[in-house]
């Protein structure tokens, strides 16, 4: 049923008359992606750029209101720039990296995120979920015009799936009425309420935690300012509720969090008086306009698995946590990160089925850890016993004065990526005395490089990375290219300490979504061949 | 592995305990209960190695 269930920002995907509609037998896609919100079309960037050819079916027509995500991490603007679309959305964002932490009406500590130099992108942005799709769609149109086989519908909503031995057939329903299609691969991107995992009958399951936020967005009047800092409340004094978190955000535009508890009256809170009535009391008397509010709900847990045969999971569709750390959209980017290359292998018959599983198994890990995370900040922010609150409130004494108890205050573990230690698709990590920060199973971490970044010059294909040593330009396993990027780390104290650390050269072998595959501090074209045959599930 | 000390290391026992319980003389017991739970914390960070710590756990749970 075509039903609007929210008020568009941006009508970027307005329904239009597909010739498949009138077709008398259903047309078969290489791969649909169900949802058009940030992760559905994240992963047809990735799938476009390798030339695969990716349909998006979304049951609206554009970008929905409201800010909702608004915390973008390093890690997830190096994957949207390995999708094109990064700059715009640094240029638009705001940088922030002071923090303070308050108790109820005292100040408890304040932090600097003291940004590390050497990174094409800082560790976090604030920018309004609308503009981070916006950003997306926009290069989706642009790799369209250059000729990139992506198709997104608006006012395509998938009413019924069946999952038959080598494909999914899907009955779609349009303005025009309905009409069937098929995949040889389906995904999943149709958000935590993810309607295709209902008619599947799949469940989510793990820890559940239930709580609710009544989010604002206020444009300030007058003279009030507020300067671009994090401020998190515990137990704040301006009114009823567990914390209160305040962001600022691009356009001049304040985001005020207030968690208000789970069993709430949803349309009375919901009321602008109400709204107000909260505002106000914290913001004591400052004048300001409400652009707009909503309320949000969550909980934390994950499906047991993120595929299921020729059904893929991503985002919130495959996991939920809680807001606090930023691990929502930013996790379902890693999740397109990991799954964009591995789907691409599979379906140009370069790599078995069985990496696919690798996909759920890297995911469900990483899951899983913002899982953890998420929880661990619930449980401080929202203690749950009487002995818990003690202790709670015991830190949050001793962090006005020792600095030991600092790093106990847990508003939030700001979302770092996932390292697949022990990941299934790990190779040797046999670089004596090289750095942690890359191990096998790490991201790269960026560094400049011939005055342009590092980060810049991977992803997409298998790559070797050689510092202060050589391998071949271009090698090619059973029709894998793996390219070589040659650097020097004479001058470079950042790429050394990321890459060498006490070693005098290395070789990396880069899997496309960035991560390192294996290491080793010289080129052999044997154990190059083993890591990359283990990197894409060959046995 | 660093082992728990759990041998007499207190020079003065007496004047130690009559130190420790005049903290909560004229406290309320969440009063109380705040006080512990900072020296518990302040105790366990000057402590700070986690196979200490963890052997004091498991001293502290047996009854």
């Amino acid at each position: 049923m075509l039903q609007d269930r929210y008020q568009l920002a941006h009508k970027v995907y307005p329904y239009e008359r597909s010739p498949d509609q009138d077709r008398d037998s259903a047309v078969r896609h290489p791969v649909v992606i169900v949802g058009g919100g940030p992760i559905g079309v994240a992963l047809a960037l990735d799938l476009g750029q390798q030339n695969i050819p990716v349909l998006v079916l979304d049951d609206h027509e554009g970008i929905g209101l409201g800010s909702r995500a608004i915390c973008f991490a390093k890690r997830c603007l190096e994957i949207a720039d390995r999708y094109g679309c990064g700059e715009p959305m640094l240029e638009k964002g705001v940088v922030w990296n002071l923090g303070k932490v308050f108790h109820k009406d005292a100040k408890v500590f304040e932090f600097n995120l003291l940004p590390e130099s050497g990174h094409q992108f800082p560790a976090f942005i604030n920018l309004q979920q609308p503009y981070f799709e916006l950003c997306l769609v926009e290069r989706l149109r642009a790799l369209q015009a250059e000729g990139a086989p992506i198709e997104i519908r608006g006012k395509n909503s998938v009413e019924a799936v069946d999952v038959r031995n080598d494909h999914a057939a899907l009955d779609v329903m349009t303005p025009d009425g309905p009409y069937k299609i098929e995949a040889d691969w389906l995904v999943a991107c149709d958000g935590a309420n993810s309607p295709l995992r209902d008619m599947l009958g799949l469940g989510f399951t793990g820890k559940v935690f239930q709580d609710s936020f009544l989010i604002a967005d206020i444009r300030m009047k007058g003279d009030a300012e507020f300067p671009t800092e994090r401020w998190f409340w515990f137990e704040p004094s301006h009114g009823e509720g567990a914390s209160t978190l305040l962001h600022k955000q691009p356009d001049d535009i304040w985001r005020v969090d207030f968690q208000i508890g789970w069993d709430v009256d949803r349309t009375e809170e919901l009321k602008e008086a109400n709204v107000r009535r909260r505002l106000d009391a914290f913001l004591g008397g400052a004048s300001y306009e409400l652009v707009w509010s909503s309320i949000y709900t969550f909980q934390c847990k994950r499906m047991d698995s993120f595929r299921h045969d020729r059904i893929l999971f991503a985002g919130d569709a495959a996991h939920q946590v809680s807001p606090f750390g930023a691990r929502g959209a930013n996790s379902g980017m890693q999740d397109v990160d990991n799954l964009g290359w591995k789907l691409g292998l599979v379906i140009q018959g370069l790599a078995p089925e069985v990496l696919l599983d690798t996909y759920s198994e890297e995911r469900v890990y990483g899951a899983d850890e913002n899982i953890l995370n998420s929880t661990r900040s619930t449980d401080f922010i929202t203690p749950k016993t009487e002995i818990s609150k003690i202790f709670r409130d015991a830190v949050l004494t001793l962090a006005r004065k020792a600095k030991f108890a600092r790093p106990l205050v847990n508003s939030g573990r700001l979302s770092i990526p996932c390292i697949y230690d022990d990941g299934p698709l790990n190779g040797p990590d046999a670089l004596e005395g090289g750095p942690a920060v890359t191990r096998v199973g790490a991201p790269m971490v960026d560094a400049p490089v011939d005055g342009a970044w590092l980060l810049g010059q991977f992803g997409g294909g298998f790559c070797l990375l050689t510092i202060n040593t050589e391998a071949p330009e271009i090698l090619d396993f059973g029709g894998i290219p793996v390219s070589c990027v040659s650097v020097s780390a004479h001058d470079n104290p950042e790429l050394g300490e990321r890459y060498l650390g006490a070693a005098k050269t290395a070789v990396y072998l880069i899997r496309p979504d960035q991560h390192v595959a294996a290491r080793w501090d010289s080129f052999d074209e044997t154990e190059v061949r083993k890591a990359l045959h283990t990197a894409i599930g060959r046995t | 592995m660093n082992t728990l000390n759990t041998d007499a290391n207190i020079a003065k026992p007496d004047d130690f305990y009559a130190r420790l319980l005049a903290l909560h003389e004229g406290k309320s017991k969440s009063e109380s209960d705040a006080i512990n739970a900072r020296l518990v914390l302040i105790l366990c960070n000057h402590i700070g190695d986690s196979e200490v710590l963890e052997q004091a756990f498991e001293l502290a749970c047996e009854n």
